[in-house]
């Protein structure tokens, strides 16, 4: 019988692993401790917007560089001017949004500052079968000097999201690693996943429920997907924009000019909703729709507010073809607006 | 399983290293020891349940209040033996979620160490016992394994009574049913009882986060649980916030507390507390979280540049009565009697073996353990000899400076002789009133603490008047815990601490009222006097005062 016999092989590489693991632990219990002391202080715990209506407040991220990068999810946790970190030494600093991308639900934030503990990024990839540890604040257990929770799993497989076509909520389209631990908790999202040398691996995602079997998947994000925005976005940082960059266009392009109505521009950071659009603009041919959230344009930095739309607006001239990223309920799509 | 052992046997077992297969062989031998002493706990009718672990060999158990608080009295537990054994309620703590019942028919239960959960570490290995989703009809126990995920977390009440304070946080599998369950270390040392896990949005399944009540908290009620009462967690009678500084402060304090009455104001800064350091707020419930009502325990506080560090006793969490009150309510049936329905105290239904094992009556979850405990006091209290009613005792030494001073006492008199002045207290023993007259003054009442004292020696526990046993408490110059025993005779309220292995009487505290502090004295130099154990230094405080010191030279006991 041969599928029998493929699956006693397959038992038997579990079982190696797994004894192996404990094993290895058990007789040398001191260094996994250790091994959680290492790295607890390089996760923090996150808190800003929400707390209410099961909104969570609080989310999980990772201290990336000794000047206090902080990479975490992008959520609506960060949509505040008052973005405070705990760190594992009971500080409490004041976090600001370098940059996000949303294809990856990632953001980067900076701490003031700088001799951080931190992760060092380094491109590891993980095979199925090997032994991770999850550290992130779930439940927001932790407040303060408390250190985050710790977990214990397996990665169960490096695959496509997209493998259960629209099961799944999230504008994400690369690998994940699939865990045998329940790391996706409430806050949980942007903790660290790492391997049993205090490697960075990946990055703890958003809970996400499948919507055909309302089952929840445990998943991180690989550091590897996220290492090149992340180097994009510091960079961005440091390398201050060109002046003529930084000037306006002569005769530049405006929102009137392609058809497009903000919502009211009330907050100090007005999220650039869609309103309205006029029939027949640019916009309308382009296929923009009312309640559009507005994020990229031109693939530049992520848009924080009407303001910083307009801004950018005014450093395209009249005449080129605009690219626009737009969040349509939980979608992300890109429009192609031509001015002319 | 047997797919694995197939596996041993085509040959992959060559390339294991002996030390992994004898460690595997240990973990084997540890989780074995710790299921058999792991109870299927179930209510009348096999109805509603969870789990618990036998502790002692004549089979007391730990379990969950919300476990067996369903079944009320009577419980049937099932060993992995096979066996099924009736149990009887004990003691209950609501507030921290812990009962401890008992196992009948056996004395030779298997059992579990105690570990000490104060040395958990974050990333050690752990493993959950129990009998999740009430899995073990056939009374086998569910083994899940993780690591310690978090030590000294709070988690606040859940709309109920339950905190739980300085608890364990692991990713063992917790499920519904293993409450009350224990969890172990590696070494299959008990390290907390299974209580809790975070059961959102997934529905009532495991999500990687369970939480145990940890053992050391458990220790400190264990004595308080023995006693069969409903026992009440501790309040230092002060909130506490954290300033813009990160400081801990006392945002509110009340004035008829005893923290008040050494000296504790609004805006101190805590700094210790029960030995433990405060850091935060999360960190002053903790450590309040683990502590029992009445306990003296030291708290170091900060104003200005000034530190002070006192000894403060810890008022109950709920007001007197209020525990009792809130348990009945839960008790009476609602408009649906469903399954949960509890069995009712004076039910006759009570099987034989557990009605000889309980007694009814207010403040207490049973009190046939707290008659229990009384005898188990009375013996050792009788190692120090016996006392008869009508004796007379008469000391005669000095007190510091070489001064002459002299103590008499009799069934109904008490004298006290100092340079200062003689002090006389006659009390009627038809209608005894100790409230009057505390004298000498400064001494906050010390001829009638006298009084009490030869009182419970010749009366013994039985007939002292309303006495009763109270747990395991700390006491100041003390090393671990001390009995001790609540009397309320005369209009005051006695506290006599014994030690727990020869029976000395180490102190004596009488309370006058509850706001104000007691006469204490502080038993010392037992030596014998005509064949019994007396004490021939009696040091007395009051307040934050040591009153007087006694040496006896001469003491003499007279039969009448």
């Amino acid at each position: 019988m041969k599928p029998k016999r493929c699956q006693n092989w397959w038992w038997g590489v579990v079982a190696v692993w797994v004894l192996g693991g404990l094993a290895s632990s058990l007789s040398a219990q001191q260094p996994l401790t250790q091994l959680v002391s290492q790295v607890h202080p390089k996760v923090v715990k996150i808190y800003g917007a929400g707390g209410f209506r099961g909104l969570e407040h609080y989310q999980s991220g990772i201290l990336i560089s000794p000047e206090g990068h902080v990479l975490t999810v992008w959520s609506y946790v960060l949509d505040t001017d008052n973005l405070i970190v705990h760190l594992a030494d009971g500080r409490r600093v004041e976090a600001q949004l370098l940059g996000a991308d949303p294809r990856l639900e990632m953001a980067l934030l900076k701490l003031p500052g700088e001799g951080y503990p931190h992760f060092k990024l380094e491109p590891v990839v993980l095979e199925p079968g090997a032994w991770v540890l999850a550290l992130s604040n779930l439940y927001g257990v932790a407040v303060f000097d408390e250190p985050v929770s710790v977990q214990h799993g397996v990665v169960a497989a490096r695959v496509p999201l997209r493998a259960r076509r629209g099961a799944y909520d999230t504008p994400y389209r690369g690998p994940v690693y699939i865990l045998d631990a329940i790391v996706n908790n409430p806050g949980a999202a942007g903790g660290a996943l790492v391997d049993r040398h205090g490697r960075l691996v990946g990055m703890i995602g958003k809970e996400l429920r499948n919507s055909l079997t309302n089952t929840w998947v445990n998943y991180a994000i690989p550091i590897d997907r996220l290492l090149p925005t992340i180097e994009q976005i510091r960079q961005g940082r440091y390398v201050p924009p060109k002046p003529e960059e930084s000037s306006q266009v002569r005769n530049p392009v405006t929102l009137e000019l392609l058809g497009i109505v903000l919502v009211p521009d009330v907050l100090p950071r007005t999220p650039p909703f869609v309103e309205e659009v006029r029939p027949g603009s640019p916009a309308d041919r382009a296929g923009v729709l009312p309640d559009d959230l507005i994020l990229f344009v031109n693939d530049q930095h992520l848009i924080q507010s009407c303001q910083a739309l307009r801004q950018q607006l005014q450093k395209i001239p009249r005449g080129e073809t605009i690219k626009l990223t737009v969040m349509r309920g939980q979608e992300l799509r890109e429009l192609v607006i031509k001015t002319q | 399983m047997v797919l694995v052992s197939g596996g041993l046997a085509t040959g992959w077992a060559e390339d294991v290293p002996p030390q992994v297969l004898q460690d595997q062989q240990r973990r084997i031998e540890v989780i074995r020891r710790a299921r058999a002493a792991t109870i299927a706990i179930f209510g009348p009718g096999g109805r509603g349940g969870g789990s618990g672990v036998i502790i002692s060999p004549d089979g007391y158990a730990l379990s969950n209040f919300h476990v067996t608080s369903g079944a009320g009295v009577a419980m049937k537990c099932g060993l992995p033996d096979g066996n099924i054994y009736d149990a009887v309620i004990v003691g209950v703590d609501p507030t921290g979620d812990v009962s401890l019942i008992k196992l009948l028919g056996r004395e030779d239960f298997p059992t579990v160490p105690l570990g000490d959960s104060d040395q958990v570490e974050v990333g050690q290995w752990c493993f959950a016992v129990g009998n999740p989703f009430l899995l073990a009809t056939d009374f086998q126990p569910t083994v899940t394994f993780g690591i310690i995920s978090g030590v000294h977390r709070y988690q606040y009440p859940a709309g109920t009574l339950l905190e739980y304070a300085d608890c364990i946080q692991t990713d063992a599998a917790i499920n519904p049913g293993n409450s009350g369950g224990p969890l172990f270390n590696m070494q299959g040392e008990l390290i907390g009882i299974n209580g809790r896990g975070s059961f959102e949005k997934r529905g009532r399944v495991n999500v990687g986060v369970g939480y145990a009540i940890s053992i050391n908290q458990i220790k400190n009620f264990l004595g308080y649980l023995r006693s069969g009462r409903i026992v009440d967690h501790a309040e230092l009678g002060a909130t506490v916030g954290t300033d813009p500084d990160g400081r801990v402060v006392v945002t509110d304090i009340l004035e008829s507390s005893d923290a008040y009455r050494r000296g504790l104001r609004y805006g101190d800064e805590l700094v210790e507390f029960a030995g433990r350091r405060i850091t935060s707020t999360n960190a002053y419930k903790n450590i309040l979280g683990t502590l029992p009502r009445g306990w003296r325990v030291p708290l170091v506080f900060r104003r200005q540049e000034e530190q002070w560090t006192v000894l403060v006793r810890l008022q109950g969490a709920h007001r007197p009565g209020e525990l009792q009150q809130r348990l009945q309510r839960r008790r009476r049936p609602g408009p649906n009697p469903g399954p949960q329905k509890p069995n009712d105290h004076h039910s006759p239904k009570l099987p034989p073996v557990v009605a000889k094992h309980y007694e009814a009556r207010p403040g207490f979850a049973n009190y046939y353990f707290n008659r229990l405990e009384q005898k188990r006091v009375q013996k050792l209290l009788d190692k120090l000899g016996h006392f008869s009613p009508s004796s007379r005792w008469a000391f005669a030494g000095e007190i510091p400076g070489g001064l002459k001073a002299q103590v008499v006492l009799e069934t109904d008199r008490v004298q006290l002789i100092l340079p200062g002045g003689t002090t006389s207290l006659e009390i009627n023993q038809e209608e005894p009133n100790l409230t009057q007259q505390l004298s000498p003054p400064g001494s906050g009442g010390l001829v009638q603490a006298l009084y009490l004292w030869r009182r419970l020696l010749c009366q013994r526990i039985e007939h002292f008047g309303g006495m009763y046993y109270w747990g395991t408490v700390p006491l100041p110059g003390h090393p671990g815990l001390v009995d001790c025993l609540v009397g309320l005779h005369g209009g005051v309220e006695t506290r006599v601490y014994v030690h727990p292995q020869d029976g000395r009487i180490l102190a004596l505290e009488m309370f006058a009222d509850d706001q104000s502090d007691p006469c204490e004295i502080y038993f010392d130099d037992y030596r014998r006097v005509q064949g019994r154990l007396i004490p021939h230094r009696w040091e007395v405080h009051y307040g934050d005062d040591v009153y007087q010191v006694f040496k006896w030279t001469q003491v003499e006991i007279q039969q009448r």
